[in-house]
């Protein structure tokens, strides 16, 4: 058996798990100071988008250009919480009316807005970050998948829907914050989140819960609903006429990917210490598909690598040439597209681990993959084929 | 008389008044169509006589403008097409429409009748029994060595044969087949009418096809269409001879 070739498949396999997990829980740490490594942990948020992206993008098919919604949704829950014990009553006591967020101050509200209310609890912040977004995403899937919208005209719904929120946002300010969003977030339960050692603390908190989401995904993608999403993606009408009802398939994956983004979403506020709707709109939502597609949109663990990747670059161009950053970013997103369509991960797949075995090898390959499995392994769960089909078929 | 020798002369399925029309051309007319219990019957017809048009209307793709479908005393003009199938409904399209990126094992278990819902299918498991079932309808399809291989490697006749064996795994009681020898070579042609008489023993089955050596070998029946309504029906050799038919299809 090829054990170096079946330990660096492209499917998130334990080797691969394991030396993101190196990566990120090891090597980070040790290397970078206090403010690069909450940087990372700022582009680790992004990654819970991508990983959903990959499933209901990857393999569903379902092209969402508005999960900037859900990220935001996410994280103004979490604000929310913060906010309110940021405005304890002694803290806030030069407003004219204390105990309340500073900026609903400004905007001569005199009383807590009954949809802030239940967010003095904790425990009821912590559902809301993740019932909000999902149900929010299951009226929207029920809205359009039932009606069978799917293609492009879903891709334009949702980003749609994205403005939507974002001109909601930004115009009911006393109720939000307006556009600067909901800033000054100080202590979780009393412990103060802008020391180094709570952003040590919550970075590995948010690397924790992406290998969590990774692990769902790997498991749903095992499972016969992955293999499903695969089917449908591709041959949606035989799927129907073989007894499945295909848009709660779609709602369900839609949802899973919605409730990462809102971890994600939480967990940046958390970190970055305050929410904003330049995080909900249309420009956020598309960068994190093209972290997706750069990563690659059928590897869960291509994804991550993706969405550290062009946040890096980011960061490092808009701090050298900011001007350039923009025309870089399409032109990447073009390069994918048209010249590598499964990413990061798929360009490893097709070079990167041939170079790797041999180097490690110097071994003929073996293992022609037709010749049938004995029983004993076809038991076994066994995760979908890899995705040959290009972009093409896509919206 | 029993009620269960009633149950069985009654036909099992039952298309009365069909009509759909599409911004007034009426692509099925007032069709009025019976299948009985365990019989092949085979559909003819000059292009866009209908034909795939009444498939999609029994099969739920398509929505009838007046008329009604009985199946098994089930209406399905008014059910979802998961529960038409459900109800013992399979159809075969016109091009194989297979899962090419799943290997010929992974799409025959996709047609197997569990883990049809969100979390059924989340937490289905590949039984000895799934195992058993797929095994025994691959060799029925003649792909009994070819499990493992990726279902775009197969040949067209291959593939024709992976979406027929599909529908087996749903054991349905009516089976819908849209031109299933289109493409294959005369040698898979036999081999397809063989399989068609195997797979035909207790369902009924509703064949639409041009090629009329391959119909004469099946069809207990056959119902010739023209202009969505039926030009002629009855053996192979009264359709033959009829003169309407000959004029306006088997005479080109």
């Amino acid at each position: 058996m090829n054990v170096l070739d079946k330990m660096l498949a492209g499917k998130p396999n334990l080797l691969g798990v394991a030396l993101l997990a190196l990566l990120i829980f090891v090597v980070f740490p040790l290397t970078l100071d206090a403010f690069r490594l909450n940087m990372v942990g700022k582009y680790l948020t992004y990654a819970f988008v991508a990983v959903g992206l990959v499933l209901c993008w990857g393999y569903g098919g379902i092209l969402s250009l508005g999960q900037g919604v859900f990220f935001g949704v996410g994280g103004y829950c979490m604000a929310m919480f913060l906010k309110l014990e940021a405005s304890d009553p002694l803290s806030t006591k030069i407003q004219t009316t204390p105990g309340i967020p500073d900026f609903m101050d400004w905007n001569q509200i005199t009383e807590l807005p009954w949809l802030w209310v239940p967010f003095h609890s904790f425990s009821f912040t912590l559902l809301a970050v993740i019932v909000v977004p999902v149900l929010l995403a299951f009226i929207i899937g029920m809205a359009l998948f039932k009606r069978r919208v799917g293609d492009v005209y879903f891709s334009i719904v949702t980003q749609a829907i994205a403005l939507i929120l974002t001109v909601l946002i930004v115009g009911q300010q006393g109720l939000s914050g307006g556009v600067n969003g909901i800033t000054d977030l100080k202590t979780l339960l009393g412990w103060d989140l802008r020391t180094d050692s709570a952003k040590l603390v919550l970075y590995f908190i948010n690397a924790a819960l992406l290998f969590g989401c990774i692990f769902i995904g790997r498991f749903v993608l095992a499972s016969k609903l992955g293999r499903l999403l695969m089917a449908m993606r591709d041959k949606e009408e035989r799927v129907r006429f073989s007894g499945y009802d295909v848009a709660t398939f779609k709602i369900f994956v839609f949802c899973i990917a919605a409730a990462f983004s809102a971890i994600g979403g939480a967990m940046f506020a958390l970190q970055v210490g305050f929410m904003s709707p330049t995080f909900v709109g249309i420009v956020p939502s598309i960068e994190m598909v093209i972290f997706t597609a750069v990563g690659g949109r059928m590897s869960l663990l291509g994804a991550v690598y993706g969405a550290l990747l062009v946040n890096y670059g980011k960061t490092y161009f808009s701090e050298s040439l900011p001007e350039l950053w923009l025309y870089l970013m399409g032109g990447l997103f073009i390069a994918v597209v048209m010249y590598f369509p499964n990413g990061l991960a798929g360009l490893w797949d097709s070079h990167g681990r041939q170079a790797l075995g041999r180097l490690l090898r110097r071994s003929p390959r073996i293992a022609p993959v037709a010749a049938p499995l004995p029983q004993a392994v076809r038991v076994e769960p066994k995760a979908p084929a890899p995705e040959r089909s290009s972009l093409e078929t896509q919206p | 008389m029993t009620a269960i020798g009633f149950q069985m002369n009654k036909p099992v399925l039952a298309i009365e008044g069909l009509t759909v029309s599409f911004d007034g051309f009426k692509a099925v007319d007032n069709l009025n169509l019976y299948i009985d219990r365990n019989e092949v019957r085979v559909v003819i017809g000059p292009n866009g006589a209908g034909k795939t048009t009444v498939l999609d209307l029994i099969c739920g793709k398509t929505r009838a403008t007046s008329g009604s479908i009985q199946f098994d005393g089930k209406e399905l003009t008014k059910m979802h097409e998961y529960n038409i199938v459900r109800a013992g409904v399979g159809r075969k399209f016109q091009n194989p429409s297979i899962y090419e990126n799943l290997t010929v094992f992974e799409n025959l278990e996709m047609s197997y009748p569990a883990g049809r819902k969100v979390f059924s299918a989340l937490f289905f498991k590949r039984s000895a029994a799934v195992i058993a079932r797929v095994e025994e309808v691959a060799r029925e399809i003649f792909l009994g060595e070819l499990l493992e291989q990726q279902a775009d490697l197969l040949s067209h006749g291959q593939k024709q044969w992976l979406e027929i064996g599909m529908l087996l795994m749903q054991n349905p009681d009516l089976l819908m087949l849209d031109e299933p020898v289109a493409g294959m070579s005369v040698n898979e042609r036999v081999q397809t009418a063989e399989l068609l008489k195997r797979i035909s023993q207790g369902r009924s089955v509703l064949v639409i096809e041009h090629d009329m050596e391959f119909v004469k070998s099946i069809a207990h029946k056959v119902t010739v269409l023209h202009q969505g309504k039926v030009l002629a029906e009855g053996s192979m050799e009264s359709v033959q001879n009829n003169p309407k038919v000959i004029e306006v299809y088997l005479g080109h």
